[in-house]
């Protein structure tokens, strides 16, 4: 398990690096966390003829909370996002989340933006990034893009980004209005991967009646599947409201496939219950809101 | 430090060195020897048609490319079947590098050496091999079908079938007033330490000897397999087993093909060679345990009570039987635990398939063995609706009818008789510490709140201390420190510790004066090795009766010196003195430092200390020799045991467990061991060892499985999709113990080393079975199983409980 031969660069500004990209396109793959690629490394699944390590990036190592958005630099560890008390104050759901990703040693390497760009249809801020409708900001040596999230996930580990491009940060939007929301997940063990994992967003009236619920998956089909379940609850009060209806819609929309680790029978039994729980869970939440 | 610590908890002395990082493994010695990595194979089953090296040749750093063919000698010959047994009428060991066919995925066929790791996986990516496919066999239903073979000459894929019996059991289950039959199903796990194997040798021509470091259970044995092997003589070749990262009995098989390759390519190419295992290779080039298919039978009264019992057992060994059938013979006997089974009659089948070969796992075929039984158990019970706890009492042996002798033959080849054990009074102490009694008023309180909880119990008797022999050599060193040597090996069981007490013990000297070295052929010769819970027993016997003779001759030493009678004499925190006087009394003690001195006369002094010892160092009786007839210079000896037979251990383990209504996870509330290894040489290490044995318990129960395809791949050989139980998976573990001696040997003590992961899956299958409402018989459990299994299995009361 070593891996194949490779060219290291390892630039110190974004545009030094971006630089590389472009000048060793299409042989290049960039280093962040490496906690997915240095294991497709060593196990030679993945031998890329450069590495582009972005760790002297320091300018992409930063989170950035606003009152409508959270924007994580591509240095960002998941700890640092998940320790940011200012993202979490306008955004509760990364934290919440990322609490599921792995465990504490792998949060202190891994970068968020670099789960996102990997597109592991197991990772659960692939799904998050989904679910809020988020952006993933691109830069290459010529020009620099936006594109939301539906854009950017294209198939399980694959992506709209070229191979010139380095994903420099995303955006997280904070819901607007009267909301809440949940991020919950079983899984084999502590901090794998799930065998089904759900966020959901509910968003209430001003008489806490349901407007909005959606909710997102990971582990449940070839990238993240948002669903808006909208139409089961629409108008009930949000504790009267039939969630389970809700779950069964979300259920009956998705098309999992079994693996060694679950049955697809049980991850859609799974993704109703969770998905269930997850939207009461949510309301409450939203109610909790102060108007 | 006080001398008393035999039978205390005192902290393990390796710790401080091994915490810190200052450990010496496998892969942290020989930085500059040249690396070795393999081509192995990537079907199950095909026979090699041609082996292509061109695109190899060339390689910056590549030193050699091996295939069969190189392997001359008796390096090429099969490797060795390390158990013979008249009932393995079919035993097939491979080679070290495959010659003609491959028959698991994994198997090695190509050895590359190179100037270092990466280089030669390099050289191992182009390196082409052709293959004439042969249709895998797959799973132990495949095997047992016979229509296709693994190995042509062996029909049926049966390598052995053995049959043990007592009494007539089928007649005995005929005339029985209740009779049940259980299909039982257990998957395949594995040792998996978290260091894999690994060698390294090195070959000093000018002295024309042999130095291999493996990361083994059996060093003596491993340098008798390599003389054997590469033709030299055993006293110029060592080996020496370094910090061991874990073995749970994988490493006890050897020698394994790479313990083989390294040193001759060590010795051909005149360099060191080194090869550290990676976790994939793993797990496809190492053994597996646990695959068996079980059918049992059993007849009972309407107590419960058991009048006969029949077991038949499909035992999947993989590719080949290196550690012949070992696992087998064991689930067949000790499948018995505390239980009289009435008549009783066990056959296997032993059965090869294309996947990796099964060897002895922690447990050892006692954890399928356990599953039966108590399964069984557990079938009566809810047949006759009596409490579980019942039906298993009035099946037990009773402490006055011990030693109990099933009239079977055990795994060392000698009868299968208990020493002793009072498994009534560990059922009692389980049922207080787990409660069992309030459980019903808990589960009411637990099904208003709408959850589902679950109770189960499981009952083991482990043979331990299985012999031939174990040594162990003592020396006081002329500074008063002792040191300490057997030949069996340690993985990370604290043994340094543990023998130290026993040597602290005998010798009344500080444990922390005491060092001991295990594994080493440079310091003791004469070993078996560490396998079977047998080292605390073996060589903890073996090492008491070497420092009772150093203690003997200490006194007699030190009677002359103090002109005193040696039986007046104590030893009390290394000072020998008149028994009950104070250290200070003038005249009336000795350090045994100096005794150590005095044992071996000098001609020069190399110290002051060491004037004492010299011809004018004092008054001497000319009529005797310096050294007396019949003794040897130096306070040192030898000492072994070899015990008549196995000694049994016992426990019984309860667990309660919820299972969530929605979605199936299953949460293991509250684990509970009872646990009897007769006397405790250090109680924090058997406590230890029985966490260490529920983590892999639980492991075996709720995560672990080999996950083979038809065509015989290994879907998870990582530790991503093989799911070893974090320690967020492990229960808390709460323990009670018994001590109730061995009767076999001077310390009284039984093993304690597998106990723990013994009755895992029985136990927690029990619990399962009692919040669900049907029976388990098949494990490991996933949540996605249990789901399964609602929606098809026939629940055994009306309503789920």
């Amino acid at each position: 398990m070593k891996p194949a031969g490779f060219t290291y660069h390892r630039p110190v500004t974004v545009d030094d690096a971006v630089a590389v990209l472009a000048e060793v396109s299409p042989a290049g793959k960039v280093l962040a966390g490496g906690q997915s690629l240095v294991p497709l490394l060593n196990m030679r699944l993945a031998a890329p003829e450069h590495l582009v390590d972005i760790n002297r990036l320091s300018e992409l190592a930063y989170v950035r909370a606003g009152g409508d958005a959270v924007t994580v630099g591509a240095l960002a560890r998941h700890a640092d996002v998940e320790r940011d008390d200012a993202a979490y104050a306008v955004l509760p759901l990364l934290r919440d989340t990322l609490r599921h990703v792995a465990h504490p040693t792998i949060r202190n390497r891994g970068t968020t933006v670099g789960s996102i760009a990997h597109a592991d249809p197991a990772g659960e801020l692939t799904a998050v990034l989904a679910l809020l409708g988020g952006t993933v900001t691109l830069r290459s040596a010529a020009a620099e893009r936006t594109v939301t999230a539906a854009d950017f996930f294209t198939g399980p580990m694959s992506t709209c980004a070229d191979a010139g491009e380095l994903v420099t940060s995303v955006t997280f939007p904070v819901p607007e209005g009267r909301t809440g929301a949940v991020w919950t997940e079983v899984a084999r063990r502590h901090g794998d991967y799930a065998v089904c994992g759900t966020g959901t967003v509910v968003t209430l009236d001003d008489d806490l009646r349901v407007a909005g619920a959606r909710a997102a998956f990971v582990s449940m089909g070839p990238e993240p599947v948002v669903l808006d379940v909208t139409d089961a609850v629409a108008g009930a009060t949000h504790d009267t409201a039939d969630w389970a209806a809700a779950g069964r819609l979300a259920a009956g929309r998705l098309d999992p496939e079994d693996d060694i680790h679950a049955t697809a029978d049980y991850r859609t039994h799974l993704a109703e219950v969770l998905t269930t729980r997850a939207l009461r869970d949510a309301a409450r939440r939203a109610a909790e809101v102060a108007p | 430090m006080t001398t008393k610590t035999f039978g205390e908890p005192i902290a393990r002395l390796e710790d401080p060195r091994l915490l810190t990082g200052q450990g010496r493994f496998l892969d942290d010695i020989g930085h500059r020897a040249l690396a070795a990595a393999f081509v192995r194979s990537p079907h199950a089953h095909a026979r090699i048609t041609g082996i292509d090296v061109t695109d190899a040749i060339g390689v910056d750093g590549l030193v050699a490319v091996y295939t069969h063919e190189d392997l001359d000698g008796r390096a090429g010959e099969p490797l060795p079947l390390l158990i013979p047994h008249e009932a393995l009428t079919h035993g097939r060991t491979g080679y070290a590098l495959a010659k003609d066919e491959v028959n698991h995925v994994g198997e090695p066929i190509v050895m590359v050496v190179a100037t270092d790791r990466y280089v030669a996986e390099d050289v191992c990516a182009r390196i082409g091999v052709d293959y004439e496919f042969l249709p895998p066999v797959v799973g132990i239903e495949a095997a047992r079908d016979g229509d296709l073979l693994v190995h042509d000459d062996v029909p049926g894929n049966v390598a052995a079938r053995m049959v043990q019996s007592r009494g007539d059991a089928a007649a005995a289950i005929d005339a029985a007033p209740h009779v049940l039959e259980l299909d039982l199903d257990i998957e395949r796990s594995a040792s998996t330490p978290l260091e894999g194997k690994g060698v390294h040798a090195r070959w000093d021509a000018d002295d024309a000897s042999l130095r291999v470091y493996t990361s083994t259970q059996a060093s003596t044995s491993v340098r008798a397999a390599l003389a054997a092997r590469l033709e030299l003589p055993p006293d110029r070749v060592e080996v020496i087993a370094p910090d061991v990262g874990g073995g749970f009995g994988v490493k006890i098989v050897h020698p394994w093909p790479e313990e083989v390759l390294v040193p001759w390519a060590a010795i051909r190419l005149g360099r060191e060679v080194k090869w550290t295992e990676d976790r994939r290779e793993h797990f496809v080039g190492a053994t597996h345990e646990r695959g068996q298919l079980q059918h049992v039978r059993v007849g009972f009264d309407d107590e419960g009570r058991l009048l006969g019992l029949d077991v038949t057992v499909w035992h999947d060994n993989g590719a080949y039987t290196p550690y012949g059938i070992i696992v087998p013979i064991i689930t067949t006997t000790q499948l018995l635990g505390p239980y009289k089974p009435g008549a009783y009659r066990a056959e296997f089948f032993s059965l090869y398939t294309n996947t990796v070969s099964v060897t002895p796992y922690r447990g050892a075929g006692r954890p399928q063995g356990c599953f039966a039984m108590e399964r069984t158990m557990d079938a009566v019970a809810a047949h006759l609706g009596l409490d579980r706890t019942v039906v298993r009492e009035r099946n037990f042996i009773r402490p006055d009818e011990m030693p109990y002798d099933h009239g079977l033959i055990f795994q060392d080849g000698r009868p299968l008789v208990y020493d002793s054990g009072d498994y009534p009074a560990t059922l009692e102490k389980l049922k207080k510490l787990v409660g069992w009694e309030e459980f019903e008023a808990y589960r009411d309180e637990a099904r208003a709140a709408g959850r589902r909880v679950g109770i189960g119990i499981a009952c083991y008797v482990e043979g331990t201390g299985v012999g031939p022999y174990e040594g162990g050599w003592v020396k006081v060193e002329t500074d008063g420190s002792v040191v300490a040597a057997t030949g069996l090996t340690t993985q990370g069981q604290g043994h340094r510790t543990a023998f130290a007490q026993v040597v602290a013990e005998e010798l009344g000297v500080p444990v922390d004066r005491v060092n001991v070295t295990t594994g080493d052929t440079r310091r003791f010769g004469y070993a078996v090795g560490t396998f079977a819970s047998r080292a605390a027993v073996m060589s903890g016997n073996a090492l008491a009766a070497a420092a009772r003779k150093v203690r003997d001759k200490a006194l007699r030493i030190a009677g002359e010196a103090l002109e005193a009678d040696p039986r007046d004499l104590e030893i009390v925190d290394g000072v020998v003195r008149v028994i009950g006087s104070p250290a200070s009394a003038p005249g009336g003690s000795i350090p045994l430092a100096t005794v150590a001195v005095l044992a071996n006369p000098l001609r020069y002094a190399f110290d002051r200390e060491a004037e004492r010892a010299t011809q004018f160092g004092g008054p001497v009786d000319f009529s005797k020799p310096p050294v007396a007839e019949g003794e040897s210079p130096g306070l040192e000896d030898t000492g072994f045991y070899s015990p008549p037979r196995s000694t049994f251990a016992n426990g019984m383990h309860a667990a309660i467990v919820e299972t969530d209504p929605d979605t199936a996870e299953i949460t293991i509330l509250r684990y509970c061991v009872v646990h009897d290894c007769g006397t405790l040489i250090n109680p924090r290490i058997v406590e230890g060892q029985i966490h260490g044995g529920v983590a892999q318990g639980v492991g075996g129960a709720l995560y672990e499985r080999m996950v083979y395809d038809d065509a015989g791949q290994l879907l998870n050989a990582s530790f991503m999709d093989f799911l070893m139980p974090y320690a967020t998976e492990v229960p808390v573990v709460e323990t009670d113990h018994l001590e109730t001696p061995s009767p076999l040997n001077p310390l009284g003590i039984k093993g304690a080393g597998e106990a723990g992961v013994i009755p895992g899956s029985a136990v927690l299958a029990s619990a399962i079975s009692d919040a669900e409402g049907f029976a388990i018989t098949r494990m490991p459990i996933s949540p996605s199983d249990l789901y399964s299994l609602r929606s098809t299995s026939t629940r055994m009361g009306e309503t789920p409980r």
